[in-house]
């Protein structure tokens, strides 16, 4: 259990040096930089127009449909690791088992293809 | 030991704190990146106890996919938390009440005793092998596909509902909209597509 | 227990470990400064002309010149802008391209932290880079930057299925999810001989989910200005720009890690055998470095529907099938790796 724990410990030093440096370049840019604000540099991009509304636009279910299937998929890949390691341990039964699995989903990819929720315009 | 005890105070105490931020904070956003924070930080205490399989896999996919669904709709949806945040006295005795049940729930596990002497059998039917001979990922992927095949395919059935369910919810397809067919552009022949004529000069077609 | 004292026990392993933390990053850094003038040149070369020369002999501190002058500039915080957010994107962006090294094995043993779930962190780290590019359209309060943010967090989710799929091939020939394992693993055969439709499959979901050309619509300047990015300047740019090329070079080290035999010499015979390892991985990722740059100079770019459609449509049943045939196959044959 020792071993496997000190092999996290350089993740966490690199965590703290990496995210260590991304703060001390933002901080000298404050400290080294001009900071010279007006309104016309500080207003959005919007090829010299001032915003016409507020940023929050129409809510695009597709969005919401794209971030579902990836869960569902992702949740698919997933189980699929332990799987795919032990794979000479479990033999037939568990290659018969993931594969129903497989299929259950494939259907469920199917319909979604043909109800056109992987259409995109 | 000693690292291992810090990191776990460390850890347990950002958890709680994320934990209450999510419902403190007054911006909605900011609620989900304090989940996030309380994911991570979850996924920590699963590596100090070896579970690193778990610890990834709840990066993955509670972090990267279902925290990413969360922002998508938060961060689209103007939600007037003040509005939400109105009813919260009138849910407090019902809140009290679940949260007792979770109390009870935990402290009915922690007495691990009391689970031998009940379910001796399920206590040690399936030993956990000892981390240096057979990985976590492995050890798991050992017995979920062969012993709990039968949770194993209801999870995919669970997976199959939840792929429909979203879909008969959500999708509303847009009329008059014209979309590409990739099939029906490779199949036009320059015979279909392109006529030649002879135009007399000043005469037009 | 014998005790051991503050420094004994725990100051100097942390520092020793800081130290080859430091000895990953810094090399990294030089190497992603160099990459972007490589692009900037290769690309040049492949349109005829000759791409910077002015800065030093050939243009070497091209890069250096562009560093300092973003150190110099304004860094603007637009208003309604959420300040906490909008300066953390950058930071989150270039702190996971960085710590994604940290299970990357340059050569026999030569690894930071050999942990036994290598391939599963790095499934993270790019999993985790979604939230990098949400933060920072949101936190612009500009609508062209939420819009491209959305597309592009859109697009790299739908690239991360399929190869996470082509990931389980490689895995159902490998048989641990210890990067060194699977290096190993390929002292025979590299995998990209058997595998090579995946490893084509994983190649291009490497080129969208950095959001590389062709696939690079969301920050493209002629649709969305820069996607994105275009409310940041100055070093805030510069620490996306550093976290998107060490992310091209992070994703080209998995692919040769998986399917080119990371440190692995190509013919385990003599002369190859006297190269050391590390210089064997370098060029590897040298190499796909380049057909990166090769894509960029010659292909055009996708439209947003066409790149979705060949995320979902194509690469996603093609990849799923082929799990199912190599697990089929490597039962039937019995040729599964006895772990």
């Amino acid at each position: 259990m020792n071993a496997l724990l000190a092999e996290y410990l350089p993740i966490v030093i690199f965590l703290i040096i990496a995210a260590g440096m991304a703060i001390a370049v933002l901080a000298g840019s404050y400290l080294v930089a001009p900071q010279r604000p007006d309104a016309a540099k500080l207003s959005a991009y919007e090829c010299g127009f001032d915003a016409f509304e507020d940023a929050r636009r129409q809510f695009d279910v597709r969005f919401y449909l794209v971030a579902i299937l990836f869960i569902i998929f992702d949740l698919e890949v997933a189980f699929l690791f332990p799987w795919a390691i032990s794979l000479s341990k479990i033999g037939v039964f568990g290659l018969i088992s993931m594969l129903v699995f497989l299929g259950v989903l494939t259907v469920g990819f199917i319909y979604e293809w043909k109800k056109g929720a992987l259409e995109w315009e | 030991m000693i690292v291992q005890a810090i990191a776990f105070y460390a850890f347990a105490a950002v958890t709680l704190a994320a934990a209450v931020m999510v419902i403190a904070a007054r911006n909605p956003v900011h609620s989900v990146l304090f989940l996030i924070l309380a994911f991570f930080n979850s996924a920590g205490l699963m590596v100090l106890l070896g579970a690193e399989f778990l610890a990834m896999i709840l990066v993955i996919v509670y972090v990267g996919a279902v925290a990413v669904l969360f922002l998508f709709v938060v961060m689209m949806l103007d939600i007037n938390f003040a509005e939400l945040r109105q009813g919260f006295l009138q849910y407090l005795p019902i809140g009290g009440v679940i949260g007792l049940v979770l109390l009870a729930e935990l402290l009915l596990l922690l007495g691990s005793d009391a689970i031998g002497s009940i379910a001796p059998a399920v206590a040690s039917s399936a030993p956990t092998p000892p981390i240096n001979e057979v990985t976590n990922t492995a050890a798991l992927g050992e017995l979920l596909y062969t012993r709990y095949v039968y949770l194993f395919q209801a999870a995919g059935i669970v997976l199959l509902i939840a792929m429909v369910g979203a879909i008969v919810l959500t999708l509303r397809q847009r009329v008059g909209v014209r979309k590409q067919s990739v099939g029906k552009q490779l199949r036009r022949r320059r015979e279909a597509a392109v006529e030649l004529k002879k135009v007399v000069p000043r005469g037009g077609v | 227990m014998a005790e051991v004292g503050f420094w004994g026990g725990y100051a100097w392993p942390a520092l020793l470990i800081a130290l080859k933390v430091l000895a990953i990053v810094l090399p990294l850094l030089l190497i992603v400064a160099y990459v972007t003038l490589a692009e900037r040149k290769v690309m040049a070369a492949m349109q005829l002309r000759v791409g910077p020369n002015v800065v030093g002999p050939l243009g070497v501190w091209q890069s250096f010149a562009d560093a300092l002058k973003m150190v110099f500039k304004e860094t603007i915080l637009p208003t309604g802008a959420n300040r906490v957010v909008f300066l953390a994107a950058p930071a989150l962006m270039f702190t996971l391209a960085m710590i994604g090294w940290a299970v990357i094995p340059f050569d026999d043993g030569l690894v930071l932290s050999d942990i036994n779930v290598g391939v599963l962190y790095l499934f993270a780290i790019s999993s985790l880079g979604v939230y990098g590019i949400i933060m920072a359209g949101w936190a612009s309060n500009s609508r062209y930057a939420f819009l491209g943010a959305l597309r592009s967090a859109a697009q790299m989710v739908s690239y991360e299925v399929s190869a996470g799929f082509v990931i389980i091939t490689v895995l159902l020939a490998v048989g641990s999810l210890n990067l060194s394992d699977i290096v190993e693993a390929q002292r025979d055969l590299w995998l990209v001989i058997p595998l090579f439709p995946m490893f084509v499959i994983f190649f291009v979901s490497a080129l969208a989910e950095t959001n590389r050309h062709p696939f690079d619509l969301p920050e493209a300047e002629s649709e969305l200005v820069a996607g994105y990015q275009v409310e940041y300047s100055a070093l805030t740019f510069g620490l996306f720009f550093i976290g998107e090329y060490a992310n091209m070079c992070l994703m080209s080290a998995l692919t040769t890690i998986l399917f080119l035999g990371g440190w692995l010499a190509p013919f385990d015979v003599a002369p190859f055998t006297w190269i050391p390892g590390i210089v064997w991985f370098a060029l590897k990722i040298a190499l796909c470095l380049f057909v990166f740059v090769w894509v960029r100079a010659t292909l055009p770019r996708y439209r947003y529907d066409q790149l979705m459609r060949l995320g979902w449509k194509v690469f996603l049943p093609i990849s799923l099938f082929w799990v199912a045939l190599t697990a089929v196959v490597l039962v039937v044959f019995d040729w599964l790796p006895q772990t």
